[in-house]
């Protein structure tokens, strides 16, 4: 079980948390014109990564807030965790 | 029975109590203390099971957690338990265990005949026999695998017990209590830190209790005891017995089973058979020791070859022999302990030592006591069928390739010792490589991959005095970065004998003209011959190997048989170990019951049950319960004699002539506040929302991104900037997260704040004709009537001083209103509605008239909701805005979604009118095609329609939209049924909607 340090709370287990997929995702605006390529890749297209990935989880049984989790996928190690609206160097 | 083999006195037992037990019917006494292994040897009952495969007579082989033969089914206070280690389980009063893997008894074994016809069953054979031909399998070679080879029975009653699951934190968890452990434990808790000492065994100390060494003065087990007594005081210490660390996750997350009760006759009231313990440690001590290997001869799986270090913990913890004229055959010093302490007991031993001349302290210690030794000596063979009765020996070379003649000497048991294995699991469960160290041919860890260090023999150090000195800075150093405290231990002065090298010698050269079986995996029977058989057909990878032959896939992990096996791959291929490599180690260390692992999660603990304010109302009133989710709703009220059909049909039929009313507490309600609450929801739904009025409820459809239907519900502008949006029951939690991520992630510009109100309302659904009179009953304060609260109009009232909600919405498409009191006032409001609603007579009805009610009218629910239909399906289409954007509109136009002969809902009625179609069968155009019968829908929702008095489904066709009027034929292969249908409207009644707004 992993221990994901929630920026609003603290340590907490991973069982407090629900996953969110890929952080780097970002809708495409409402009300433009994009392709089908670009939608495709919004809903369905993940690289599934090895190694570091930028995740999002909520807080589920906590705050409710939903966090980005920087991870690696091969090794569950965790090295920064930040808030939604936080920017990401 | 008399305890032959239990010495007079000596042992760490309990001799004032003597305790009865049967095995195999028959009875026995041992002592307090004892396992059920060391009271069955006091005995002198070496024949405990018969082996897995060739079903060969089974003894003792270990004294505790590695053991690979002794499993017995275990029957205590009523129950019975399958694979419990007779060397792990201790003995109590009225233990009754038998023999597992013989059939009918353990003195005769049909499937012993494996035995002999071994030539049968090499390795592979279950692959290359049992794969064909393929519709075999069922009918005889799994049933015939079953009887003749199955481990033990599980019991198929209610298990009683509790189990019982624990979170606990802590500065450093240690797992193990032998040197290491101890003072690692003492010199972290010395420093304040918060310790955690787990030992798996009833007795800690480890290797303490058995080894012939001094502390400070003290016997190792003296020392061993005065340092428990002293953690034990201190406030900041658990130490925890019969306690497996048994599996290493991640994120130092380490789980732990304590066996509370397993020891007794009975478990005590109110405490748990078992406890698991997950434990999140900043540090952790691996000091889980070391297991003896064994050395591998003909016939080594005989009943009284076992583990010198397991003769001598039966010696010295139980005071027990395992045998009275034992043969020692040794490759290290350790043999020598073990034939010291059968000397010291008055028994003569007789040493075989594969080294030439060795010389150290210990080996001095057995000479000047008398003890022979023959040196450059192996045993080639074990002899006796269920019990060692001689042992065939020889004298091999200097090189260990070639054996002198052999000669036969008598012996009733054989205790081996190939040296030691450090028991690296748990640091290798947390991801440690671990490295080859050829100095004591096993692997140690190497560098710590979480906060995971290895002490004493686990980490391959096998003098007490480096094992100390190690342990004791381990715990300062670990702890002092904690507490910052930094208390020195001095060690104190420890006296223990000197050992010489081992010898590289695991395996005895095959004689020639003989074809002994040479045992690697005593508990899945795995020889050296099918290792070798396994690499002549081409399996190269350790991996392979060990699931081509089992080697290392019993329920024991291969503790004993890991390092020998891969010795002799390595031997064959001419490779060096680290170059073969090792399998992975995975949790659990040893076999943890399932009763452990779900805990308290049973029955009604597997999920909370939510009640609604009014659940002791209808409980009262003969509800029948459904679980709905994690709620409890009443699925009907049992009048008389009533079936379920016969009820529902009267409470629907009675809403749709009078009135009824319906517990609709469970409804997902979520509060929407904020400025931009209006645009929000104009994005999450698919129509408008932007000009709804304030007082005004609206039909809304949510989808995914990937224009899927996600839930349906009403949402009712309560002010100009405060919504009530609901939600289905079952997608309240979701609808929630959604609604959250997208304010919180995608538009955090929106000024708009949702929370759950689920709990905060009770819902009571009043429908039928009769409903606006009852409302006026309920509200005489208010006004009531249709242009005052028209169909979708919302209006706050006072029902009697209470401050309700009136939404005029309908689910059962009567004339119908949702009154919302705050929960606490919801029995009230029922008992109220209940009260009033006698001159209308109305009466309750449950889900499951609530669903008639609704599947009659056509409206969808979660059964067309599946998340694989989208609006077009449900008809619900009419509610996609052209005008704007929202949450999966961009998915809609894809080309699956716009075919023409898209599937859509529809209704189906059997052609006679009679027959109830049940839910989840097929639609197809012929009844007798050949299978795979094209299959053009499926039936989500059956109901006995109580306005035609005929059966009535809705279906999701296929080109659903031109199929009205078809007949088709539905099919359940599950019930074994085929009906005639002809396919209508899915709005069976009223479709024009005129009852909602009459
Ligand atoms: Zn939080």
């Amino acid at each position: 079980m992993l221990h994901i340090k929630c920026p609003h709370c603290g340590m907490r287990s991973q069982n407090e948390f629900s996953y969110g997929g890929d952080a780097s995702v970002k809708r495409p605006e409402l009300n433009k014109e994009i392709t089908d390529e670009e939608w495709d890749n919004f809903v369905y297209n993940r690289k599934s990564l090895r190694g570091k990935h930028l995740e999002l989880w909520q807080h589920l049984s906590g705050c409710r807030q939903w966090i980005k989790v920087e991870r690696d996928t091969a090794t569950h190690e965790i090295f920064n965790t930040y808030k939604a609206e936080e920017e990401i160097s | 029975m008399s305890q032959n083999f239990r010495l007079e006195n000596g042992g760490l037992i309990n001799r004032n109590k003597k305790l009865s037990f049967k095995f195999n019917g028959k009875k026995y006494f041992g002592y307090e203390g004892d396992t059920l292994a060391s009271a069955l040897i006091a005995n002198g009952v070496h024949l405990v099971g018969r082996s897995f495969k060739y079903h060969r007579p089974r003894g003792f082989f270990g004294a505790g957690v590695d053991e690979p033969y002794a499993m017995v089914q275990l029957y205590r206070n009523n129950e019975t338990e399958p694979n419990v280690k007779a060397t792990e389980q201790e003995l109590f009063e009225g233990l009754e265990a038998k023999s597992v893997n013989c059939w009918p008894s353990v003195n005769f074994d049909i499937g012993a005949i494996n035995n002999f016809l071994k030539i049968f069953l090499p390795a592979g054979f279950y692959y290359k026999t049992f794969m064909w031909p393929k519709s075999f399998w069922y009918r005889v070679y799994e049933p015939f695998i079953r009887k003749a080879a199955g481990l033990g029975v599980v019991s198929t009653k209610h298990d009683k017990e509790r189990y019982e699951h624990k979170y606990e934190y802590c500065d450093l968890l240690i797992a193990g209590s032998g040197p290491s452990g101890l003072a690692s434990a003492y010199a972290a808790a010395k420093n304040g830190a918060r310790v955690i000492l787990a030992e798996d065994k009833p007795r800690f100390g480890g290797s303490l209790l058995t080894s012939d060494v001094n502390i400070g003065n003290q016997s190792g087990d003296d020392w061993a005891n005065s340092i428990i007594s002293e953690l034990k005081q201190m406030p900041n210490v658990v130490v925890k017995n019969r306690s497996q660390v048994f599996g290493y996750y991640d994120h130092n997350m380490l789980v732990m089973s304590e066996k509370v009760s397993d020891h007794l006759p009975k478990t005590k009231k109110y405490h748990p058979k078992q406890r698991l313990w997950y434990i999140r440690a900043k540090e952790v001590l691996i000091s889980s020791g070391s297991i003896e290997r064994p050395l591998v001869f003909g016939n080594n799986d005989t009943p009284g070859v076992m583990l010198s270090s397991a003769a001598k913990e039966y010696l010295k913890v139980y005071g027990v022999l395992v045998g009275k004229n034992p043969l020692v055959f040794t490759n290290n010093d350790s043999g020598y302990e073990t034939a010291i302490e059968f000397k010291k007991n008055g028994i003569n031993p007789i040493i075989l030592d594969s080294r030439v001349n060795p010389k150290s302290e210990i080996i001095d210690e057995a000479i000047n006591l008398g003890i022979k030794i023959q040196f450059s000596y192996v045993v080639i063979a074990a002899q006796g069928y269920k019990k060692v009765r001689s042992a065939d020996i020889a004298k091999i070379s200097d090189d260990k390739k070639k054996l002198g003649a052999i000669e036969n000497i008598k012996c009733d048991c054989i205790c081996v010792s190939g040296f030691w294995t450090p028991t690296i699991h748990l640091a290798s469960q947390s991801g440690n490589k671990t490295k080859f160290k050829e100095e004591i041919d096993a692997f140690v860890p190497g560098k710590s991959k979480q906060n995971e260090t290895t002490l004493g023999a686990a980490n391959g150090v096998f003098t007490l005095e480096e094992t100390l000195q190690s342990s004791f800075i381990a715990g300062q150093d670990l702890s002092k970065k904690i507490t910052n405290n930094d208390n020195k231990i001095s060690l104190p002065n420890v006296v223990e004998k000197k050992s010489s090298q081992h010898d590289k010698f695991w395996c005895v050269p095959m004689p020639e003209g003989k074809n002994y079986k040479r045992f690697l995996d005593f508990q899945n029977d795995v020889a050296v011959s099918d290792i070798e058989i396994a690499l002549k057909e081409g399996y190269r990878s350790i991996e392979h190997v060990k699931r081509y032959t089992t080697l290392g896939m019993a329920t024991d992990q291969g503790k004993t048989s890991n390092l020998n096996g891969l010795q002799l791959v390595s031997d064959i291929e001419n490779k060096v170990i680290p170059a073969v490599g090792h399998t992975t180690f995975r949790p659990p260390y040893t076999p943890i019951s399932i009763g452990a692992i779900v805990g308290r999660e049973v029955g009604k603990h597997s999920k909370p049950t939510r009640k609604s304010p009014m659940h002791s109302w209808h409980k009262n009133n003969n509800a029948v319960f459904v679980d709905a989710g994690v709620w409890l709703r009443p699925r009907y009220y049992k009048q008389g004699k009533e079936t379920l059909f016969e009820a529902s049909k009267r409470e629907a039929k009675n809403v749709r002539t009078n009135v009824g009313v319906c517990d609709v507490t469970t409804l997902g309600k979520i509060d929407i506040k904020g400025p931009d609450a209006a645009e929000f929801l104009n994005r999450v739904y698919t129509n408008a929302w932007l000009k709804l009025p304030v007082g005004k409820a609206r039909y809304g459809v949510m989808l995914r991104e990937d224009g899927i239907v996600m839930d349906d519900g009403t949402t009712t502008r309560i002010s100009e900037n405060h919504y009530h949006m609901t939600t289905t029951t079952a997608q309240a939690a979701n609808v929630l997260s959604h609604l959250e991520y997208y304010l919180q992630l995608v538009w955090p510009e929106l000024n708009v704040n949702v929370v759950s109100t689920t709990e905060q309302w009770a819902g009571a659904a009043i429908a039928g004709p009769k409903s606006r009179k009852l409302l006026e009953k309920l509200f005489p304060y208010n006004d009531v009537s249709n242009e005052a609260l028209p169909f979708m109009g919302y209006m706050e009232a006072d029902l009697f001083g209470v401050k309700a909600r009136i939404f005029r919405i309908s689910f059962s498409g009567e004339l119908a209103y949702e009154v919302n009191v705050k929960s606490d006032n919801g029995n009230f409001m029922w008992e109220k509605i209940i009260e009033l609603g006698q001159e209308f007579e109305l009466q309750p009805y449950g889900t499951e008239a609530l669903s008639t009610l609704r599947i009659e009218m056509g409206h969808v629910a979660g059964s067309e909701l599946d998340g694989r239909t989208i609006s077009y399906d449900t008809s619900l289409e009419g509610l996609i805005s052209k005008k704007k954007d929202f949450i999966g509109k961009r998915s809609l136009n894809r080309e699956a979604f716009t075919s023409s002969d898209r599937q859509k809902i529809v209704g189906v009625v059997p052609l006679d009118k009679k027959t109830s179609i049940p839910e989840g069968s097929h639609l197809v155009k012929d009844a007798k095609a050949p299978l795979p019968n094209k299959k053009l829908g499926h039936i989500s929702a059956s109901c006995w329609s109580v306005e035609y008095d005929n059966p009535f489904s809705l279906a999701i066709l296929k080109d659903g939209k031109n199929m009205i009027g078809e007949k088709l034929f539905v099919m359940s292969p599950l019930k074994n049924k085929v009906i005639p249908v002809e396919i209508v409207s899915s709005h069976y009644v009223d479709p024009k909607g005129e009852r909602v707004r009459s």
